[in-house]
């Protein structure tokens, strides 16, 4: 038995290599886009898809690379992480992808960096995560198009904090509502506010009733929630009816424009919170604009999203890395997107180099009423700058 | 639970092939499962399969063969899981030390799960379980190691070293092979063991447990017997999903992945020894094809599973074995 | 642990016992098909989310609270008694496994065809005017609206009861979960009250669903993760037993909002090991009747 399979093991090892297609050069640049279309942020999920798409399609229409097209590749990663590696390591085998640009949330990120940088594929994660700027998960071929907490904390917190001001903070208790933790209690300990105290509830909490008396007992000035997607509807929904809002602000790390919308304007008013992007900042923003009109064109109107337009960031400055480069070939790509300045759609980005993290604007906005339907969901209070100065020190991250 | 296996029940004069498909039926098996990388779009699906397979086979011992529906076997297929990436990403330990480490952990993980659930029966045993391995999951969430929510990674096995022989990793047929070969190795064992007294007794069990105890077998140690060995064979196919993905998801050790195995060996065919692996392709693929076809595809999947309670309860493979075995 | 008085206690205890009344709801109708129809209904969930949904479409059309919350329940048990009828009823003397594993996949089917019919992204529902604001409780301040599903709760439950207790029909769902052979012998029509009992229990589901929608919004997932706990409610409480899945379902609010006050790791997974301990030292559950799942 082992003997046959042995030999037959043999056999197809040597066909193999003598069959391996060497890095191809022409035919279609492929991106893989590995994204959560079923499950609870498949909403976010598809404007990542029609932002990815525009990117694509702008560059075709540009002429591409000396004739050269571009294509994506959409697959369903579910927002699980095995799922989600099984579709980078059937794109990448089965559909040769060049390139990877995805996931949404921290685990299927990591699970997909951890085979495209086994495989030396180039992959842009377009999903909020400290960990993938740490050490352990970073590699040359790994670069994080979206923010992280830190940068999120960072400006939200210098914003919101005062001197003298008590914070109480309601945390999912998983990874994203601890590392925003962590951030906020930095600020707070930087500017002089007091943090009286950290309510954990579990991932997917419905009921908030048993943490919202015990929060309401340490008399905050601020609440900061820091949970994401329906926990964040859900929780501030709640501790509003409970009677919290009267008393102290709401904060939050990430206010999506899809929760705001699924929530309503009642639930989030006047509601603070850090965001990578929202469209009315084309006012001031060229680029933002350049943005805006093209998806309006494209989809009857509507406006591009904060996590739908990382997409297209991702895309778009990913092929002008590869036109930069002038090849789709690995090694140069890398090198030149590790050194490429854009400015896609938010003002200038550049990746920094120990941990390929892209430096960017990061926007603090507030909820405010609407008609139905409306887009203006949202006024921006403040847009603190890219700056190396956001983000955690390479040393900190466990870089020599 | 009257699902009647091919083994014990063959009135019938046999067909002188199926006669010989099942005297032989690893090599049959292995065969099959030999030529799926070219018959399916992809290796990686096809390497799903495999591991999947191996889990409804551990699994189909417990439920199929002895009648017992547990909803917690996904604590021994994540404990494998995690056990051998543990050893391979944090202690730099090689595959042949970190795959039979996985099969013991996940073997005494089962002893204790088993002996505080045997004693429960029907659905209780099933929710005894479910809530066992939530335990399970929640404690190895808070076990430092384990990274959490964000799952572990660096389950790197780039290449397996044989004497005379390397086996790259990276190259997706290679490595469906090599984990063929261990899959191989599962069969065979799994084959002795039910063709013995004890695999007799166990299916003895199913078809009446007073008669059984009647006849002098001690029930309780073959259940519990069984029980460990499901779940060492188990924590095997957590073992290569690790090794497979270079990574351990958290959602491994969650319900879900009890429930997926649940409708692998009834699509496939409880108390079957190929169906598994007939359930986990026509699940993983139905999955693939619709996802690739439709959004929705939950809505179909679904609806294919419910018409297949309904109309072949002994599942495909089942069904196919009833109906050449002239019954 | 500063700031952890006896009002605070005394809060999350009725905290407990509100977040305790939908579990409450949800075990009771699980329980009764299962001790009537021995039927492990895994679309239970299912039912709960198409209940609020409902009551979201319902509420469109008929845009007052009152009467939706009368008629909601109706829709969704007669949705339940179709089920029972087309999908159910043939896999009756097959063994326990094929309805568990039919509503296992008709699970998936209800909530995509959610998805489908009203969007993945959840919809906000308000809660009624006259049940906004909250109540002084004398150890704190109380949302109205939870003080109201305690009420509705009770009175469902007492309803119940009666029914079962002091109605002819009840009497046959009592003698039918105890010996179906001999209901049929005595020239019963079975089938007919197994189809009004799975009615009725998601019917109840529904209401649970319509009643819990003001708090949380709705989601085409919200079935799932409740479930979970129906669940453990009703294997605790013992199944087939209606006072083992009130009692249950109290004890599990209750336990669970304690724990986020003393333990807060452990309050999601201290329902389980309850679950784990009961069965260990009383398999049948608490109320349950030994031997009813042979």
């Amino acid at each position: 038995m082992n003997r046959t399979t042995t030999l037959a093991s043999a056999a197809c090892i040597a066909l193999a290599a003598w069959c391996a297609p060497a890095g191809a050069q022409t035919g279609p640049i492929r991106i893989g886009l590995p994204v959560p279309l079923t499950g609870p942020y498949g909403a976010e999920a598809q404007d990542q898809v029609r932002n990815a798409e525009l990117a694509i399609r702008e560059f075709n229409d540009a002429g591409g690379l000396a004739g050269r097209k571009a294509e994506l590749l959409v697959r369903d990663d579910k927002l699980n992480p095995a799922e989600a590696a099984t579709r980078a390591l059937e794109l990448i085998e089965k559909d040769h992808v060049d390139f990877i640009v995805g996931s949404l949330s921290a685990a299927t990120q990591l699970a997909v960096n951890n085979v495209t940088r086994q495989r030396k594929v180039p992959y842009i994660s377009i999903s909020q995560s400290d960990a993938i700027n740490e050490a352990a998960d970073f590699s040359r071929y790994t670069f994080h198009e979206s923010l992280n907490p830190h940068m999120t904390t960072q400006a939200v917190g210098r914003y919101a904090f005062r001197k003298g001001m008590r914070i109480a903070f309601l945390t999912a208790d998983y990874a994203y509502g601890q590392e925003m933790t962590r951030g906020f209690t930095r600020v707070a300990k930087e500017v002089g506010a007091t943090v009286v105290g950290e309510i954990r509830h579990p991932l997917g909490a419905t009921d908030y009733s048993p943490y919202l008396p015990r929060l309401m007992a340490l008399r905050p000035d601020v609440v900061v929630f820091n949970n994401f997607g329906r926990d964040n509807q859900i929780s501030i929904k709640q501790a509003g009816e409970f009677g919290l809002k009267g008393r102290t602000k709401f904060v939050t790390p990430v206010l999506t424009y899809t929760s705001r919308v699924a929530a309503g304007a009642r639930v989030y008013d006047g509601v603070v919170g850090g965001s990578s992007y929202y469209w009315a900042i084309e006012s001031t923003t060229p680029s933002a604009r350049a943005l805006n009109d093209r998806y309006r064109r494209a989809y009857n109107g509507a406006v591009p999203s904060d996590y739908g337009s990382m997409a297209y960031s991702a895309v778009r400055s990913l092929l002008q890395a590869v036109k930069a480069a002038g090849t789709s070939d690995t090694e140069k790509v890398v090198d030149a997107l590790a050194a490429l300045r854009y400015d896609t759609y938010k003002g200038p980005q550049s990746y920094r180099a120990c941990d390929h993290q892209s430096m960017q604007s990061v926007l603090v906005i507030q909820s405010k009423a609407a008609p139905q339907g409306s887009p203006d969901i949202f006024s921006v209070l403040q847009v603190a700058p890219a700056s190396a100065d956001a983000l955690r020190s390479c040393a900190e991250l466990g870089f020599k | 639970m009257n699902a009647h296996s091919d083994a014990l029940y063959d009135v019938a004069p046999p067909r002188r092939t199926f006669a010989h498909i099942r005297t032989h039926r690893v090599l049959a098996s292995v065969l099959v499962l030999l030529a799926l990388p070219w018959l399916i779009p992809n290796q990686s699906v096809a390497t799903n399969i495999l591991i999947y397979g191996l889990y409804g086979v551990g699994f189909n011992l417990v439920f199929g063969y002895m009648g017992m529906l547990s909803f917690g076997h996904a604590a021994f297929f994540g404990v494998g899981a995690y056990a051998a990436g543990i050893l391979i990403a944090q202690a730099g330990a090689p595959w042949w030390v970190a795959l039979p480490a996985a099969v013991l952990v996940a073997g005494v993980l089962a002893l204790a799960m088993g002996l505080l659930a045997i004693r429960t029966r029907g659905i209780y045993f099933a929710m005894v379980t479910l809530a066992l391995a939530q335990c399970v999951y929640f404690l190895v969430y808070q076990f430092p190691l384990s990274g959490g929510e964000n799952g572990l990674r660096g389950v790197n096995v780039a290449q397996v070293h044989l004497p005379g022989l390397t086996v790259d990793l990276l190259d997706p047929t290679a490595k469906y092979l090599a984990f063929l070969a261990v899959v191989a190795v599962a069969l065979l064992a799994v084959s002795r063991v039910l063709a013995s007294p004890f695999g007799g007794a166990v299916e003895a069990i199913r078809e009446n447990e007073a008669r059984t105890r009647a006849c002098g077998f001690n029930v309780e140690h073959t259940k519990l017997m069984a029980f460990v060995l499901s779940g060492a064979l188990c924590g095997l196919a957590g073992a290569l999903a690790a090794i497979h993905l270079s990574s351990v998801a958290i959602e491994s050790l969650h319900y879900e992945t009890s429930g997926l195995v649940v409708m692998i060996c009834l699509l496939g065919g409880m108390g079957t020894f190929f169906g598994p692996f007939v359930g986990a392709a026509l699940f993983l693929l139905i999955q693939d094809v619709f996802s690739l076809w439709t959004e929705h595809w939950q809505l179909y999947a679904g609806a294919i599973f419910m018409f297949f309670v309904l109309f072949f309860p002994k599942g495909v493979w089942g069904t196919i074995l009833e109906k050449t075995h002239g019954r | 642990m500063d700031g952890i008085t006896p009002q605070l206690v005394a809060l999350q205890l009725f905290t407990g016992l509100a977040l305790g009344a939908v579990y409450v709801l949800l075990a009771v109708g699980l329980s009764l098909i299962f001790g009537m129809l021995t039927v492990v209904n895994f679309a239970h969930g299912a039912f709960f989310m198409v209940g609020a949904y409902a009551g979201y479409a319902l509420y469109q059309v008929v845009p007052n609270f009152w009467l939706c919350l009368v008629l909601v329940p109706l829709v969704v048990a007669a949705f339940g008694m179709a089920v029972e009828r087309t999908l159910i009823r043939p896999l009756y003397g097959r063994g326990i496994d094929y309805p568990l594993l039919l509503t296992f996949g008709l699970a998936y089917v209800m909530v995509e065809a959610v998805r489908i019919a009203f969007g993945k992204q959840g919809l906000p529902v308000d809660t009624p005017e006259l049940l906004q604001g909250s109540a002084d409780i004398l150890v704190g301040e109380f949302p109205l609206y939870r003080l109201f599903v305690i009420g509705v709760t009770v009175l469902v439950l007492a309803g119940l009861w009666l029914f079962i207790e002091k109605t002819s029909f009840g009497l046959i769902v009592r003698a039918g979960a105890r010996d179906p052979q001999i209901v049929r012998i005595l020239g019963i029509d079975v089938a007919r009250v197994w189809l009004i009992v799975f009615g009725l229990g998601t019917g109840v589901a529904g209401l649970a669903g319509f009643l819990a929608a003001p708090m949380q919004g709705i989601s085409p997932e919200m079935g799932g993760s409740v479930l979970t706990v129906a669940f453990v409610v009703t294997v605790v409480g013992g199944m087939g037993s209606l006072v083992g899945a009130i009692v249950a379902g109290v004890l599990v609010g209750v336990v669970e909002s304690l724990a986020v006050l003393f333990v807060p790791e452990a309050a999601k997974v201290s329902m389980f090991v309850i679950m784990a301990l009961v069965l260990l030292v009383r398999p049948q559950g608490l109320f349950g009747r030994a031997g009813l799942m042979n």
